[in-house]
């Protein structure tokens, strides 16, 4: 076993310096799929969640805490809601995205979006009472109002944007019941992804590929710390810094 | 247009059924600078909320440039034409341009507009050449003369003040009140400023409606307010030492003597309340000068003999406390207080005119 580990990684390395085809289809596709989830969850979580902390309703502290719930949603059973919505007999299996990555993109945002909204909520909360005063004794409208404070806790928003990717890109669960893991070639991309793929590869006993997936997956986990971390950064430095 | 700007008719405002102002009225003149003084909890900043529309009235009526303040829109386009600065500075994440721009993005100014505006605004603040930096690096009472310039920059024909030199050291603060007094004088700009400080309110406002607990008992000249305050709390507020209570037991010619609690103590004011009314005197520490000889006789109408019981300086004055039966604070400078050679218990005489006390009808226990 011990040798068969070694031998795996020698030949995961080899994977990625030689370019295998197979291993950049699949990183390609994940990064696809997840980017678009991500990009598309932030473009409509951020005006929800600041409609959400703009207005007062009733309910409105439930439905917060319904969002904050969702961000410890099980994605496989974010993969079964979906599946039966999606399946044909279900109520948009019209839509043919079964099986798909559209479909899979539709998944990973059911994921992301409850981060964000939370996420923008949270940040909102936290400006100054002091500076919402000001905003609208400046003649702001709601529109302006909403965009100088989200503008305020941009850094904020950022992170809870990388952070949705970051869950994107390494759900297994969703991927797995929605894509259905299926090999793409010939000018078809298929639906396997870094998480499905090492998923099939450990259970089919092919470790090398499956190392291989694994240390990308990992760099690429490792790039969205990193990238957390200097969003972080930016934001003290740039408002406490003279240009 | 009418000469007056804001008028508000027994404003309210309640939170969670605790009210913070109550049957508040009052008019703010064009062109004025109307002090709101009171101390911290008074509701000053929540009315200053009211009138800027930034918040509703629980109840009263409030008219602003002539108009109705109930409709959102009408509420919407008053705040356009009005400014507000706040006690601690609120500055955005952005450059100080960007900063001062804001309020004209908000109203849709072409970019050579405001680049001229907030280039003009950055000269009158005296901080030309500031425009790239980011905002946040700026001291306290440069980032208070950036919010000031982005309050005015949108030309406001009433400016809000909220205690605006509270945190400012003192040369910050003379530098924000003399950019007030200048917005005034010379855009015409009326301004509403509410402070604490009474030095300050006296400095800048040419009228001042105190407020104590959520009302406004008194409205005035700065002079009718620190020497002629209307109830014994506002007398207090505004510092004054001496609050006796007494009797009146004579009136004629518009002169009173009133006897006061301590027995054989009789005051001589300028008073036309009827005999056996129970009142308050209320005189300044300042109008009350020192002897070291018997004046009796002369053109003051209160002389009082007494002991020097306490000293203690302030500054350049020293507040001299004198037991007459009852004592009374007087105010002196330190080289007047050297000059009459006072020392704890030594004997001296006292003097205030009876056009220095100031008399109102109240009773002590208030």
């Amino acid at each position: 076993m011990e040798n068969e580990i070694i031998a795996g990684f020698v030949q995961a390395i080899n994977l990625i310096i030689t370019l295998d085809p197979e291993v950049i289809r699949i990183t390609i596709l994940s990064l696809q799929i997840s980017l678009t989830s991500t990009f598309l969850s932030a473009l409509v979580s951020i005006p929800i969640g600041a409609l959400i902390y703009y207005h007062e309703f009733f309910g409105k502290r439930f439905i917060i805490n319904m969002i904050q719930t969702l961000y410890a949603l099980p994605t496989v059973l974010a993969g079964l809601l979906l599946f039966l919505l999606l399946s044909n007999a279900g109520p948009l299996g019209f839509l043919g995205l079964l099986f798909t990555p559209q479909g899979m993109i539709l998944a990973q945002m059911i994921l992301v979006m409850p981060l964000i909204i939370g996420f923008t909520i949270s940040a909102l909360s936290g400006v100054d009472r002091d500076m919402k005063t000001i905003v609208n004794s400046l003649g702001a409208t709601k529109f302006q109002s909403i965009m100088t404070l989200i503008r305020e806790v941009k850094f904020a928003i950022l992170a809870a944007v990388i952070l949705g990717f970051g869950r994107a890109i390494s759900e297994v669960g969703a991927a797995m019941i929605i894509g259905g893991n299926i090999r793409g070639g010939f000018g078809y991309s298929g639906t396997r992804v870094l998480t499905t793929a090492i998923s099939l590869e450990t259970s089919q006993g092919d470790f090398p590929l499956a190392i291989a997936l694994g240390i990308i997956l990992l760099g690429v986990a490792v790039l969205v710390n990193f990238g957390l971390n200097l969003v972080q950064e930016g934001s003290v430095w740039k408002n406490y810094t003279t240009s | 247009m009418s000469d007056t700007v804001i008028s508000a008719e027994s404003l309210a405002k309640k939170y969670g059924g605790t009210p913070v102002l109550d049957g508040v009225s009052f008019s703010v003149k064009n062109g004025e600078i109307f002090g709101l003084i009171g101390p911290s909890g008074s509701g000053k900043s929540t009315l200053i909320r009211l009138l800027d529309l930034l918040e509703m009235p629980s109840g009263g009526t409030l008219t602003i440039l002539g108009q109705e303040t109930r409709s959102s829109r009408a509420r919407f386009d008053l705040r356009r034409r009005m400014g507000l600065l706040n006690q601690k500075p609120v500055i955005f994440a952005m450059s100080v341009h960007d900063n001062i721009a804001l309020g004209m993005k908000y109203r849709g100014k072409s970019r050579e507009e405001i680049n001229s505006a907030v280039h003009d605004a950055l000269r009158a603040i005296d901080l030309p050449g500031y425009g790239k930096r980011m905002a946040r690096t700026l001291s306290g009472g440069e980032a208070q003369r950036v919010a000031l310039a982005r309050s005015i920059v949108t030309g406001p024909e009433i400016l809000f003040l909220d205690e605006p030199t509270a945190n400012l050291d003192p040369l910050s603060a003379e530098k924000i009140e003399e950019l007030v007094l200048g917005i005034n004088r010379d855009l015409g700009t009326t301004i509403v400023i509410s402070t604490h400080d009474m030095l300050q309110g006296q400095k800048l406002a040419g009228r001042i409606g105190v407020i104590l607990e959520g009302g406004i008992p008194q409205i005035g000249t700065t002079s009718e307010i620190f020497h002629r305050p209307a109830t014994r709390k506002i007398a207090r507020f505004v510092g004054v030492e001496n609050i006796i209570p007494g009797t009146v037991t004579k009136s004629q010619g518009g002169e009173a003597a009133i006897a006061l609690a301590v027995p054989g103590i009789t005051v001589q004011a300028i008073s036309e309340i009827e005999p056996g009314t129970h009142v308050t005197v209320i005189f300044r520490a300042e109008d009350v000068t020192i002897h070291l000889r018997d004046i009796s006789g002369t053109s003051a109408r209160n002389v009082f003999f007494g002991r020097i019981t306490s000293m203690i300086s302030s500054g350049p004055f020293v507040n001299v406390v004198v037991d007459c039966g009852l004592g009374i604070t007087c105010l002196v400078t330190v080289s007047s207080a050297e000059e009459l050679g006072l020392s704890f218990g030594k004997e001296v005489w006292i003097s205030f005119k009876a056009t220095a006390v100031h008399v109102i009808r109240e009773t002590p226990d208030k």
